[in-house]
């Protein structure tokens, strides 16, 4: 059923979208890239020391040949984050940058306003803005108005598990922007949430703790992969419309004793 | 002069280009990028800046991240 699809023009081999952080060890996190093939890795930056703390992660990531998503995770101003984002471009040799730009430390709730002025000059220096952001119809709009052609709206707070908190808002998104590449980015705690989103007709899920901090994190990566291949068959193939009535499945004519004449 | 690296207050002596600062300070084999008073510095422009007294450098390199 995997197939390869297009993002913004690069052949992605899987709508599973996986981060990095948060695993017991690097040996999991290898593990858990083995057991899911995601399409596309999330990244970071962090300050380096000269021991190099930061090289063992990175070399571990390069044995897979899959391309790297950088993020602004931690940023709660503009010019942060285009200065990070920049960072990440010559380090990660990618004009991809997933765009955080936090508005409150309590929700982690993207600050739309921020957002926006961040991906209006990033796209302006070249880069291919992934903005993370609520689920804002209009938020949505502007940022389409900017150039972004990839809308990823949380399904809830990073990390909490919760799944798709707003239904009405996620479908409303994906109805308007039909055209648009979707991703569900944050907040999903179970394989059936992001089976859930696929069915909706959205491209991708970008996930990291339901997968990191799961007892047994290569398990579950895999156990997220055939959720999304099968939310996405699924929506492929038309799901029936729900109906107040039920329909025998089973064909009532010439069943035995089917309108028997009474003695 | 001084100088703040990654949050840390610390005295160089000598004022030099970036590429030689980053080889005193031992990062020379490291895929690192740079920004400094919070403006990012291209690898191609190492040569170019010299460390200033009251610089603030940040040095970062890839990470884990979600």
């Amino acid at each position: 059923m995997t197939q390869t699809w297009d993002i913004n023009g690069a052949e992605i081999s899987s709508r599973l979208f996986l981060g990095t952080a948060g695993y017991s060890s690097l040996d999991a996190l290898r593990q858990s890239i083995e057991s899911s093939t995601p399409g596309l890795i999330t990244v970071s930056l962090r300050r380096e020391n000269a021991a190099g703390k930061g090289q063992s992660f990175w070399n571990i990531i390069k044995e897979f040949d899959i391309p790297v998503l950088p993020n602004t995770a931690g940023c709660y101003g503009v010019e942060e984050a285009i200065t990070t984002a920049e960072m990440a471009r010559e380090i990660f040799d990618t004009n991809r940058i997933k765009l955080e730009v936090i508005g409150d430390d309590y929700t982690l709730q993207p600050d739309p306003y921020g957002l926006l002025l961040a991906t209006e000059k990033l796209i302006d220096k070249g880069f291919e803005v992934y903005p993370y952001m609520t689920d804002d119809l209009v938020l949505a709009q502007r940022l389409v108005d900017l150039g972004c052609n990839i809308l990823m709206p949380w399904g809830s707070p990073i990390g909490s598990g919760r799944g798709l908190n707003n239904i009405y808002a996620l479908r409303q998104l994906r109805e308007r922007f039909p055209d648009k590449t979707l991703v569900i980015d944050a907040g999903l705690g179970a394989p059936s949430h992001a089976a859930q989103a696929m069915e909706m007709g959205y491209d991708a899920i970008l996930l990291n703790t339901a997968v990191a901090k799961a007892g047994d994190a290569p398990l579950m990566a895999g156990a997220f992969a055939k959720a999304i291949e099968a939310g996405r068959a699924a929506y492929l193939s038309g799901i029936i419309a729900k109906q107040e009535h039920a329909t025998p499945s089973t064909p009532l004519l010439d069943k035995p004793f089917w309108h028997q004449e009474k003695s | 002069m001084k100088i703040t690296i990654n949050g840390t207050i610390k005295t160089i002596d000598n004022a030099m280009n970036i590429h030689n600062f980053l080889i005193s300070e031992g990062y020379e084999d490291k895929l690192v990028a740079i920004a400094i008073n919070n403006h990012f510095i291209a690898r191609t422009a190492y040569n170019d800046y010299t460390i200033q007294d009251n610089d603030i450098i940040e040095i970062v390199a890839p990470m884990q991240g979600g």
